[in-house]
């Protein structure tokens, strides 16, 4: 994993990629939102304090899926009525990245795909709605109004300023998982895979008073 | 990043202490002394419901305890009562939220005495059909319609993920492939499934190391396990592996036991000769432990009859075994009808000096008859493998006769049970 070495515009403290491919992470010490342009990193904005969240995740944490080992490198922290989730976006030692969900403790794994059908639009798309795709049905098992709640670590994409979010998650009968991301138009989909905990062989885990 | 730490409130309402297991993932929280929901979302707790008029309930599994599961580790955060409508009865049952930091939220749920250790599924299961009814088909197991209902919340205490609200209600399916049940709830239209497993209340106290003794279970639960469903096919095959033992034994015996001839000798009756036709026999012995003893007679009767009055009598007790055996033979164009032969086995002889008695009649006017005698020892009894064979039958028949008395129990407690006659309607 490449390593490469900046300092934050606004407070001067080094900052760490741990992905040579981000383009936006934090600032630790400032809490800065940092892009990284073609010259420098430029400040975008702050997040407000993170929420006190029970993730056993952290940036940092190592894991393995179908013997490919991952890191965690930032993630997306989203709320909504019901509560919070994480979108932890982890990065395979192939170089290529994926998130992993936490929302309740319930994980899922996906990635960016480019839809094989044409992806309806948000007042279009409803519960039980399925989609045939690589060769499975995928129905959609909710709907979700969400907004972002923070951000951390290194992302793909900017991504301080959205604020108003619908998604679509879909399910099938062998466990596959799908969103649909209406975030941007036309709408990004994911598909992956709900998995166990023990699946994803996690180290570096955080760790729960009374629980060792 | 540091140890999360475990967090305990005050209660806004009473004052009183409220301890949060669940860390962040706890959105409520029900205070056990004051049984005040509290909205524990945000730093600033805030009161969502009192609920005064409830007294409070302890659960049977104090809040707070820990048990292993699987390889798994949970405790027990939070408790609900739920009853369900399921249109002409009510009933209430227990339902515990258990939570592992890492591996999440399972629940455990009691009637009647009855466990079951649920998760929420993330795999949607397919549609199929099983006696002749809905059913869905998840991981190769097809599960049968049960019951439908609507559950509501009446009683609550403890930490939630949600927000919680008493006398909301869902609808609720289970379908059953015992000892797995499958669960849909649905509310606003999204539906959850869940997958229950059935544990006995010794398994759960087990896990949890509970002092005491489990409540009672009554009844069959709708996927309890059938305590017949291993043991009535094994039984059957044990009955199979039986006969063939049997079978073994009457081939050995065949060999083994032909008998030994004690005596034998050649006759011949013809009326008038004496008034009296009885005669003895010369004696012969009967050696050996007590046995049994078979006396055959065959004749040369053709289209007639002939009667055989006999004693077995013991030469030094003067003990005597009394039968009588009618021989008749007839046989036309269209066929035959009876035999020159007849037998009869005289049980528990004890061994001695015997002589027999014979006495023949046949109808007034009938040519003579000739006829032999054989008295064996120690013959193959067909009549003691017949009665070992029907005594073999009666364990796997009355285990097939207790699990369909199981299968008609719990299917009586689901929506299909068959209607009594004279009902509610009445």
């Amino acid at each position: 994993m490449s390593s490469v070495a900046a300092n934050c515009p606004s407070c001067g403290a080094p900052v760490k990629f741990l992905w040579s491919s981000a383009v936006q992470t934090t600032c630790e010490f400032c809490h800065s939102i940092l892009v990284r342009t073609d010259v420098d990193l430029k400040k975008v904005g702050e997040v407000a304090d993170l929420p006190a969240d029970a993730s056993p995740i952290q940036i940092g944490t190592e894991g393995a899926y179908q013997n490919k080992s991952f890191v965690v490198v930032g993630r997306i922290i989203y709320e909504y009525e019901q509560g919070g989730w994480n979108e932890w976006h982890i990065v395979f030692n192939d170089g290529t990245s994926g998130w992993l969900a936490d929302a309740q403790l319930e994980y899922d794994l996906s990635w960016a795909t480019k839809s094989p059908t044409p992806l309806p639009g948000p007042d279009q798309i409803s519960q039980g709605q399925t989609f045939q795709w690589n060769g499975k049905a995928f129905a959609v098992t909710s709907r979700t109004h969400a907004h972002y709640k923070g951000v951390q670590g290194e992302l793909p994409f900017e991504y301080w300023d959205k604020s108003d979010l619908m998604f679509a998650d879909l399910r099938t009968t062998t466990s596959d998982f799908g969103t649909i991301d209406y975030s941007e138009n036309p709408p990004l989909l994911f598909l992956g895979r709900a998995v166990e905990f023990d699946e994803l062989h996690l180290k570096n885990l955080r760790e729960f008073e009374g629980w060792n | 990043m540091p140890v999360v730490q475990a967090k305990s409130i005050s209660c806004p309402n009473c004052g009183g202490p409220v301890q949060l297991r669940g860390f962040g993932h706890t959105l409520s929280v029900v205070c056990p002394q004051c049984q005040t929901a509290l909205d524990t979302s945000t730093p600033e707790v805030k009161i969502l419901e009192i609920f005064q008029s409830k007294r409070p309930i302890a659960p049977t599994i104090p809040l707070g305890s820990r048990g292993k599961i699987g390889d798994t580790q949970y405790e027990v955060i939070g408790f609900q009562i739920r009853e369900a409508d399921s249109g002409d009865d009510t009933y209430s049952w227990n339902e515990y939220l258990l939570f592992n930091p890492y591996k999440g939220f399972r629940y455990l749920t009691e009637y009647n005495g009855h466990w079951n250790f649920v998760l929420v599924e993330t795999a949607l299961p397919s549609p199929a059909s099983a006696r002749g009814r809905a059913a869905w088909r998840y991981k190769d197991k097809i599960f049968a319609a049960f019951d439908s209902m609507t559950a509501s919340t009446v009683y609550v205490v403890g930490e939630f993920p949600w927000r919680v609200r008493t006398g909301e209600s869902v609808a609720c399916q289970d379908f059953v492939a015992p000892p797995a049940m499958l669960s849909s709830e649905s509310t606003n239209g999204e539906i959850t499934w869940s997958r229950a497993e059935y544990m006995t209340g010794s398994q759960v106290w087990q896990a949890f190391n509970l002092s005491g003794s489990p409540p009672l279970a009554y009844g069959v639960f709708a996927n309890e396990p059938s305590p017949y469903g291993q043991s009535v096919g094994s039984s059957w095959s044990t009955w199979l592996w039986l006969n063939v033992a049997l079978a073994g034994m009457i081939f050995l015996f065949m060999i083994i036991s032909k008998g030994s001839v004690a005596f034998s000798d050649h006759y011949t009756y013809s009326q008038g000769l004496k008034p009296d036709s009885a005669f003895v026999t010369a004696p012969f012995q009967l050696a050996g432990r007590k046995s049994n003893v078979e006396l055959s007679i065959h004749t040369d009767l053709d289209n007639n009859w002939a009667f055989f009055s006999c004693a077995l009598i013991n030469d030094q007790t003067g003990q005597a075994f009394d039968f009588a055996r009618e021989v008749s033979y007839y046989h036309d164009s269209d066929g035959s009808e009876g035999s020159r032969s007849n037998s009869v086995i005289i049980p528990s002889v004890p061994s001695g000096q015997y002589y027999l008695r014979i006495e023949p009649e046949m109808e007034y006017g009938s040519p003579y008859v000739r006829y032999d005698l054989e008295v064996r020892r120690n013959v193959l009894n067909w009549g003691f493998f017949a009665i070992t064979a029907l005594l073999l039958l009666i364990p796997p028949a009355f285990m097939t006769f207790r699990r369909i008395s199981f299968e008609a129990a719990r299917w009586r407690e689901s929506d299909y049970a068959p209607k009594s006659s004279g009902g509610d309607d009445n």
